[in-house]
């Protein structure tokens, strides 16, 4: 290390003669990492869930009812709209998508709520194709796929579920037949999901119609750009009374509504914003700390020529050696907690390659101008002032 | 520069109407007034006086720890008065600081903490330079203490390292300010002792800060101070010289 520096590590010698301190350090490092990662994982777990059940149909464009900010809460959209839509240059199929949520008494006592999608199993066009196999089985009345990770059902439940082998639940006082599952999992407004036929929806939902799903799903031609056809499609569609967007820009802008202008997702933001300042300041408070415990020797150093770079140097050292060392912890001690999290419940809660790198050099930047802003202090002061 | 013209070569460092003020406000006092003295080069300098007399203040405004603000100080040819941080750092590099408490890194070995006076000049040859840094040591006679921390060092141990890294790369100038207050009589003469023969051999400069009898026999030059002032200017070896060249005839 030293032939290599051309130096000797001062940094890295300083932190490693006491231990105490540096285990303080890098505690209060960790901290900061853990503080940062809870609180992004309770924002990303809103995301995730957010835009979970969008993976449950494939469509190029959505219509749907113009009060509609979510995939539940807007008016319904008048089945008319299918076919005007149908009659639009550059659109191949359309179909309608009916959701709404269900309360399951489950048989442990407890309660969940289901968030039930209907499809036609014949709009193969609009069916993810992991689920291609097992959709058309759905034509039969009253079966279903169940989510496996519905929150308040016991894991092993669903294992060995089959067509022949269903799972069977009450639900609104009929009884149903999961004969396969899906992963969809617990959000915030949901406990798990349900996927059936239209048929079997609205057998279900005895005061919905045919006549007037949540949203209707389109697809265009191949090869065409789907935002020409939105554009054709708000054309030929009253405007007033639906909306129409890309999937992708239907699902981001759920997802905008759910974080901005939702109170749990605005609370979830400051809370992200609150832990990176409260991280922050931990950090600048370790390195402030250090440098002014090393301030009498940094001024014998100074006395004897070294310059405000060579200062510098050692506190960058110290930063990138703490913020690497401190985020080993915090990562391993947080994806902990996010497991912990999950299963407690049941939300999507995943330490991604992307977070946890994004937490890295997060950390590394705040650590070093910490480190920047610590040494300023020496720069200004004479040596003879600081023994 | 005009100023180096006027000054003879052999004086290493020209104080001239040196005043010092501490603190602002209503606080600022004044600590250092119109002190004139010019150091030879090669020669031992002693700064003597009472506590609180400003010896520390003169000696760090000579050395580069304090800036300069009233009056001249010409070190090795620089104006201090109004010297850019760059000629600082530079002129810093030419001189050898001890000071009352040793001042080692205290997470750097012996061997290390003399490799600090020696790298302030650059990366260099590691073989050399710590070569040089043992050499330095068994000067002081710490060769079976390289590797030491200063934490198992006594107090004498600990000052001889300071010598050794404040030598280490022959500084013009070296500045001692009490170097011996904080160690028991034996280790405190030692260390002088080997700063003065280290310091004569090499033609060094010293100037130095202290109360210790035994360590004026060894002036060529004892100033005194009181409150700021500079009150008395002896030359002891030349006095004891010309007696002794007295008793001889
Ligand atoms: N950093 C400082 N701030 C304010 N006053 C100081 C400071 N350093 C020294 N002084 C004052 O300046 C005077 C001279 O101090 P100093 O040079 O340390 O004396 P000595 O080294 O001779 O004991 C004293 O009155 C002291 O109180
Ligand atoms: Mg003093």
């Amino acid at each position: 290390m030293t032939l290599l520096t051309g130096r000797l590590p001062i940094g890295w010698l300083q932190l490693a003669h006491s231990r105490t301190r540096l285990t303080a350090a890098l505690a209060g490092v960790a901290f900061a990492n853990i503080l940062v990662f809870v609180q992004l994982g309770i924002l990303g777990s809103l995301n995730d869930s957010t835009i979970a059940p969008y993976g449950l149909f494939e469509a190029d464009i959505m219509i749907s009812s113009v009060d509609a900010n979510t995939l539940l809460d807007g008016s319904n959209v008048a089945r008319v709209r299918l076919f005007q839509a149908l009659a639009v240059p550059g659109v191949s199929d359309a179909a309608p998508l009916y959701i709404q949520n269900v309360e399951w008494s489950r048989p442990d006592g407890g309660t969940s709520t289901l968030q039930t999608v209907g499809l036609e199993p014949e709009a193969a066009a609009f069916i993810p194709s992991r689920l291609a196999d097992v959709i058309p089985q759905l034509i039969l009345p009253n079966t279903i796929l169940l989510d496996s990770g519905t929150r308040g059902l016991a894991r092993e439940a669903l294992e060995g579920v089959t067509p022949s082998t269903p799972y069977r639940l009450e639900l609104s006082g009929q009884t149903i037949s999961a004969i396969g599952t899906v992963r969809i999992g617990g959000g915030f407004t949901a406990d798990g999901s349900i996927y059936a036929s239209d048929q079997t929806f609205l057998n279900l939902f005895q005061n919905r119609s045919s006549a007037a799903p949540n949203h209707i799903l389109v697809n265009v031609d191949e090869g065409l750009d789907p935002d020409v056809v939105v554009a054709r499609l708000q054309e030929a569609l009253p405007t007033d009374v639906v909306k129409i967007g890309t999937k992708d820009d239907t699902a981001a802008a759920d997802l905008a509504y759910q974080t901005t202008e939702r109170p749990t997702g605005i609370i979830f933001g400051f809370g992200v914003i609150i832990g990176i300042i409260v991280g922050i300041v931990i950090v600048y408070q370790v390195l402030s700390t250090d440098v002014a415990d090393h301030l009498r020797e940094y001024a014998t150093f100074k006395a004897m020529g070294y310059a405000q770079r060579f200062f510098l140097g050692i506190v960058l050292e110290e930063a990138v050696i703490l913020a690497v060392l401190g985020f080993i912890p915090g990562v391993l001690i947080s994806w902990g907690l996010y497991t912990g999290m999950a299963a407690a419940t049941g939300l999507p809660l995943e330490m991604g390659i992307g977070r946890a790198l994004s937490v890295l050099v997060g950390t590394i930047l705040a650590c070093v101008l910490s480190g920047v802003i610590a040494t300023r202090r020496l720069a200004a002061a004479d040596p003879a002032d600081l023994f | 520069m005009a100023r180096d013209m006027s000054q003879p070569t052999d004086v290493a460092i020209a104080v001239n109407g040196l005043d010092h003020h501490f603190g602002t406000g209503e606080a600022r006092k004044q600590a250092i007034f119109d002190v004139n003295l010019q150091v030879e080069r090669g020669k031992l300098t002693i700064l003597m006086g009472p506590s609180g007399s400003g010896k520390t203040t003169v000696l760090t405004l000579m050395g580069c720890l304090r800036e300069v603000e009233e009056g001249s100080v010409n070190l090795l040819g620089t104006e201090l008065n109004g010297a850019t941080e760059a000629q600082l750092v530079g002129l810093r590099r030419r001189l050898g600081f001890i000071f009352q408490a040793h001042n080692l890194h205290e997470s750097l070995t012996a061997t290390q903490n003399v490799l600090m006076g020696l790298q302030v000049h650059g990366p260099g040859d590691q073989r050399k330079q710590i070569a040089a840094a043992h050499h330095m040591l068994a000067l002081v006679g710490l060769e079976d203490r390289l590797d030491y921390l200063p934490g198992s060092l006594s107090g004498g141990q600990k000052q001889r390292v300071a010598v050794a890294r404040a030598l280490v790369s022959n500084p013009d100038v070296i500045f001692a300010d009490e170097p011996t207050a904080a160690l028991d009589k034996d280790s405190g003469r030692t260390v002088v002792e080997m700063l003065k023969a280290l310091g004569q051999e090499r033609g060094t400069t010293t100037v130095m800060v202290t109360h210790d009898n035994r360590i004026l026999e060894l002036a060529d030059r004892i100033v005194t101070l009181e409150e700021g002032r500079l009150v008395r200017d002896e030359f002891p070896r030349r006095q004891t010289l010309t007696s002794a060249a007295v008793k001889e005839t």
